[in-house]
């Protein structure tokens, strides 16, 4: 068993695109050599800025000779056949076999296919993987360059080390040539270095200033970057990302401490990391108390003969102008206030379709004003974040009365918080024009919110402005501060209404605007404070407010009239999908651009978010659907605690009976040609009962029924307004336990009486029983979505 | 003894190099690399990338090396001369070599010791810096050269010009020659650079003399006092007259015309009259001037090129 050594020399790698070259590396090493039947006992990569380095440790000398037989045709056959067997086989026809088969003498050949020098192996697999080699942008150079097929890779290459045990592994690509010569660091070693192979390679580029080991510089770097902060008293600021990039950028790492003026330390402690951190690859310094301080940590890529003092001396420079630009720009920000830079939002579009940033401001401050006066949001708070796990209580439920506990004056404060909502909002996007944010793209809202503090603006304003693009992400922490609340969610409401009303929804993998994430947001937000968003009348809203924003000439023209016709047709069948095609009609007689349907199209997103995000917390998405099976759920907070008192009921042992029962009667209805309801106008059907069988009074029957029909039918009769009343009141584990209390009767119905009597009457009325209890479970959920 | 100094031999502050001298350096070390020492191009723009000398002498297959110092105006980075490192005219040193050499790298570094940067004393890094100029039509994969932290060397293999694939690839160098030059004498303001090399009182000149008050006009110009309805006339009579001589198959005239327009462009937004939604427009309009003027280089040439450079082609 052999190792094999292969380096590849370039110019410097971009750091980020380090760790996937050594995985592609392994990948297609692996692929190459399994294609020619060699695998490698162990393989290790690793990258510098200048080169990609593999060891493949114990591989064969060769690969195994292969010995294979081909039936030919039998002997006497005409010399034509034998012939063409023999060029096929690549044999000469003394060398052909005769064998017996079954009684026939027949010829054979013996194909020995011998094994095959790995050294050859390797040397046409080199060159096919650099020029396969993925790398997520490459360039051609040089003479050869003169045609766009010569070769690529990621800088220029340079040189190729492939030394199998000690023997070269000889190959040429793009004009470089294989060889035992590589260099060492760029600036610590002058001339080659000649490697003998995989043995004396680490070390002998260790001798000459590189480490070739990604981890260890990156141990280096770390450990190093907090040992130069602890050694000047100070605590360093972690960070894993700039560890690997400064280890990325290096060959012989050296960090070193700097400082700078502390009179910077006046621009916001997110501004100096950023600026340190992206601008300059510096680690960030704490003191004792755990302020950042003055002083930073660099990596410089040589053991400078003075120390390294020239090298800090120039990079506090460096880190002092930067500083000192962001400090022009926090200073100059602050000579205009946030209403100022927001009059700049009308020059800049949001989307053609939408408007400029301050037509989407305007809606924005409406929007959360409406959502503070509607009591949507502001009221709800006194139930606490409990991450949406237990069903609200009904008193804070009820929007009209606020708790007078927790808010002594509520139609005042209501009007406070509206005010200071709307507020925010018109200055929420203002941070967008200022140089800071301008620089900084990632500061935005911080930023503004920092400036609304400086001009003494009420904390709940500046608080909102800073944290309204939350929660940005899973692990991002969800608002819960009202005003904030207000605009979190006018915001990102406003979006997704919006490109949903452009038909810009996301599809497949594709979602240009970030609709999901902003979907994800507005879910964990309402779920996490119980907030009540009924999302027609916010659709509604929505669209009033789109077609308000919008001249008749403009691209989007929404007709008032048909506006305000599904204004009142919503409200009466809100309930209802078949408005749906009711808005598609109304908007058919006009040439509105705007489809107003789009509200229901955002809804069934909703859901699909809902699902996805739920499924995580270990919600079962079968539920979600028979919950929303029953459509006209508006108020994903209400969906949602439907939907978790239904699944730890469909988990008792009440539950499990229920549903068997539930599902044996919907197989006999099936059976029994008797459409099963469709729950998607459940809604109507409950209450009024159309239909044949539930015409049927319930209790007037022409016969006398037996004990356990009747003991179902009284059961169904207690049932069925307990389940409804606990409904009302979004009881959902009252409705379940009112629904419980039919297990027994079923069990008892099914084992006892024969539902498909021979007397007609008896069979409709029992049917009839049927189509009772599958509505009364219709009530909390649709239970044939239920799997299991 | 250490007052001597040899007659017609500048003095240097503390030996380190003079702005000045720095430039006549680094015309010598390209020179001796086979360079042709070129002189800047005589109108405004924002970077030595402009030149033709770059641009249209990055397409086709004829070898072409060449040095040069370009100034460069960025009208928004004006601060009225108040800030130590920002103005809206300084100095590239511009360096094409098409094919890039092998070498190219070890060229450049050899440079940097020329005007005397020790690299085991600086800590001098190739970072990351894929460059792009949508004006241009143009990009190229490369680095940003750190020398202890700051960027001094824009370093660019050329894949694409004007919208056409540059064949071959040119290489491409563009020192900040400021910032190298407050490198090397360890100064903290660009304004406080030695010139010429001489003491103060015997016609030592520092790039304030000559450059301050020029920064404290233009910055006023730029921003507050040019009149934009003339600016924006200008643009428009020079995106027409690139037109003009594109349909006249000039290339080289409309070329300017493009250049031009860009620099109008820039005014414009020094003086915060585009706004964000007109900015693309402008933009696509002077990239498309520029490629334009590529182009109709290209179709001028092609022919010929093709002729000579056997496995050349468009």
């Amino acid at each position: 068993m052999t190792d094999f050594l292969l380096e590849i020399l370039s110019e410097e790698i971009p750091a980020r695109m380090q760790a996937k070259a050594r995985t592609d590396l392994e990948k297609l090493f692996v692929t190459q050599l399994g294609d020619a039947g060699l695998k490698a006992e162990g393989i290790t990569v690793y990258s510098t800025p200048r080169r990609l380095a593999l060891i493949a440790k114990g591989l064969p000398a060769e690969t195994e000779a292969v010995s294979e037989e081909a039936k030919g045709p039998p002997e006497g056959a005409p010399d034509q056949a034998v012939d063409g067997f023999c060029r096929k086989n690549g044999v000469t026809r003394d060398q052909l076999e005769v064998r017996d088969v079954k009684g026939r003498p027949t010829y054979f050949a013996v194909i020995d296919t011998p094994g095959r020098a790995t050294t050859d192996v390797l040397a046409e697999a080199i060159p096919a993987i650099i020029k396969a080699f993925p790398w997520p942008k490459s360039q051609r150079w040089g003479d050869a360059s003169i045609t766009t097929e010569s070769l690529r890779w990621v800088r220029p290459l340079q040189g190729i080390v492939a030394i199998f045990g000690d023997e070269l592994v000889e190959c040429e690509i793009g004009g470089v040539a294989s060889g035992y010569d590589t260099v060492g660091h760029r600036f610590h070693h002058d001339g080659v270095i000649t490697i003998g192979g995989v043995d004396d390679y680490i070390e002998k580029l260790r001798a000459c200033h590189v480490i070739v080991d990604h981890e260890e510089r990156q141990d280096i770097v770390g450990a190093g970057a907090a040992k130069a902060a602890s050694d000047a008293g100070l605590a360093l600021v972690e960070d894993e990302g700039l560890v690997i990039e400064n280890a990325g950028l290096t060959e012989w790492p050296a960090p070193l401490l700097g400082r700078f003026d502390e009179a910077f330390l006046d621009v916001p402690e997110e501004v100096i990391q950023l600026t340190t951190r992206i601008n300059q690859k510096y680690f960030v310094v704490r003191d004792g108390t755990g302020k950042l301080t003055n002083a930073f940590v660099c990596t410089a890529n040589i053991d400078a003969h003075d120390g390294g003092k020239a090298i800090v001396a120039g990079n506090e420079k460096v880190l002092a102008a930067r500083l000192a630009d962001a400090k022009f720009f926090w200073d100059l920000d602050q000579k205009t206030t946030l209403e100022q830079h927001a009059e700049k939002l009308k020059d800049i579009v949001f989307h053609e379709k939408l408007g400029t940033v301050a037509d989407k401001v305007e809606r924005v401050a409406k929007l959360a004003r409406w959502l503070c006066e509607e009591g949507i949001v502001g009221n709800s708070f006194s139930l606490e974040g409990e991450g949406g796990a237990a069903a609200p209580d009904e008193g804070a439920l009820a929007k009209e009365t606020p708790h007078t506990l927790t808010q002594p004056s509520p139609s005042r404060e209501k009007a406070e918080l509206a005010d200071m909502a709307e507020q925010a909002a018109r200055l929420c996007k203002a941070d967008l024009v200022t140089e800071m944010v301008g620089e900084f793209p990632e500061l935005q809202g911080l930023m503004g919110g920092y400036y609304a503090e400086k001009e003494g603006l009420p904390a709940e304003v500046s608080d909102a402005i800073r944290d309204h693009y939350k929660p940005v992400g899973q692990g991002d922490e969800v608002p819960t501060a009202p005003v904030t609340v207000a605009v979190s969610l006018a915001d990102k409401l406003d979006t997704l209404a919006g490109f949903f009303a452009i038909d810009e929804k996301p599809t497949g993998s594709k979602d240009p605007f970030a609709l999901r994430r902003s979907a994800n947001a507005v879910i964990r937000t309402l779920v996490y404070s119980n907030i009540r968003l009924p999302m027609h009348s916010f659709a509604l809203n929505e669209a009033n407010m789109l077609c308000e924003h919008y001249p008749v000439e403009s691209e989007i023209i929404i007709v008032r009239d048909t506006l305000d016709r599904l204004g009142e047709f919503a409200e009466v069948q809100v309930q209802n999908r078949a408005a749906n095609y009711a808005l598609h009609e109304l908007r058919g007689e006009t040439d509105a651009p705007i489809d107003l349907g789009y509200m229901y199209v955002l809804l069934d997103f909703f859901a699909d978010r809902l699902k996805v995000q739920q499924r995580e917390a270990g919600v079962r998405h079968d539920l979600i659907d028979a919950v929303f099976a029953l459509g006209g759920e508006d108020d994903l907070v209400r969906l949602l605690a439907r939907v978790k008192a239904l699944q730890t009921f469909v988990e008792t042992e009440d539950g499990e009976n229920l549903l068997a029962g539930y599902k044996r009667a919907s197989n006999i209805l099936k059976k029994s040609s008797i459409p099963g309801e469709d729950p998607e106008s459940s809604a109507d059907a409950v209450q009024d009962g159309p239909g044949l069988l539930l015409s049927q009074e319930h209790g007037a029957l022409p016969y006398t029924p037996e004990p356990a029909e009747a003991e179902l039918t009284a059961a169904l009769d207690a049932a069925e307004p307990k389940a409804a009343t606990a409904i009302a009141a979004e009881d959902f584990a009252g409705a379940m336990a009112a629904l419980a209390s039919l297990r027994g009767p079923i069990d008892r119905f099914f084992d006892d009486v024969t539902v498909n009597d021979d007397d007609p009457a008896k069979r409709e009325a029992r049917l009839g029983l049927l189509v009772r209890v599958q509505n009364a479970v219709h009530s909390v959920a649709d239970f044939s979505k239920i799997e299991g | 003894m250490d007052n001597v100094q040899l007659a017609g031999k500048p003095a240097q502050k503390s030996g380190k190099m003079s702005f000045q001298d720095m430039i006549l350096t680094l015309h010598n070390y390209w020179s001796e690399q086979g360079c042709l020492i070129l002189q800047p191009y005589d109108m405004e723009m924002g970077a030595g990338t402009f030149h033709t000398a770059t641009t249209l002498r990055a397409l086709g297959p004829e070898p072409w090396n060449a040095a040069f110092v370009q100034p460069c105006r960025r009208p928004t980075d004006g601060r009225y001369g108040d800030n130590p490192m920002r103005l809206q005219h300084y100095y590239q040193y511009q360096v094409i070599l098409k094919p890039s050499p092998a070498n190219l790298q070890q060229l450049y570094l050899d440079s940097l010791s020329a005007i005397g940067i020790d690299p085991l004393l600086h800590d001098i890094r190739f970072v990351e810096d894929d460059w792009e100029s949508p004006t241009l039509g143009a990009w190229g994969l490369g680095w940003e050269v750190w020398c202890d932290g700051m960027e001094v060397t824009q370093f660019t293999y050329f894949q694409q010009m004007g919208g056409y694939d540059c064949k071959p690839v040119a290489g491409e160098l563009t020192y900040g020659l400021e910032r190298l030059a407050m490198y090397i004498q360890g100064v903290d303001s660009v304004y406080a650079l030695d010139f010429n090399g001489r003491p103060k009182g015997e016609g030592g000149v520092t790039y304030g003399d000559v450059f301050h008050e020029n920064e404290v006009q233009q910055s006023t110009w730029n921003f507050e006092v040019a009149n934009t309805d003339m600016l924006f006339d200008l643009f428009k009579k020079a995106t027409a007259e690139c037109e003009n001589c594109l349909e006249h198959k000039l290339p080289l005239p409309a070329y300017e015309q493009a250049v031009k327009a860009s620099h109008i462009f820039n005014l414009l937004q020094a003086r915060g009259v585009i706004s964000v939604a007109e900015r693309q427009a402008y933009m696509g309009r002077v990239r498309d001037l520029a490629k334009g003027a590529c182009e109709a280089w290209i179709d001028k040439n092609k022919e010929r090129w093709a002729s000579e450079y056997k496995g050349w082609s468009v």
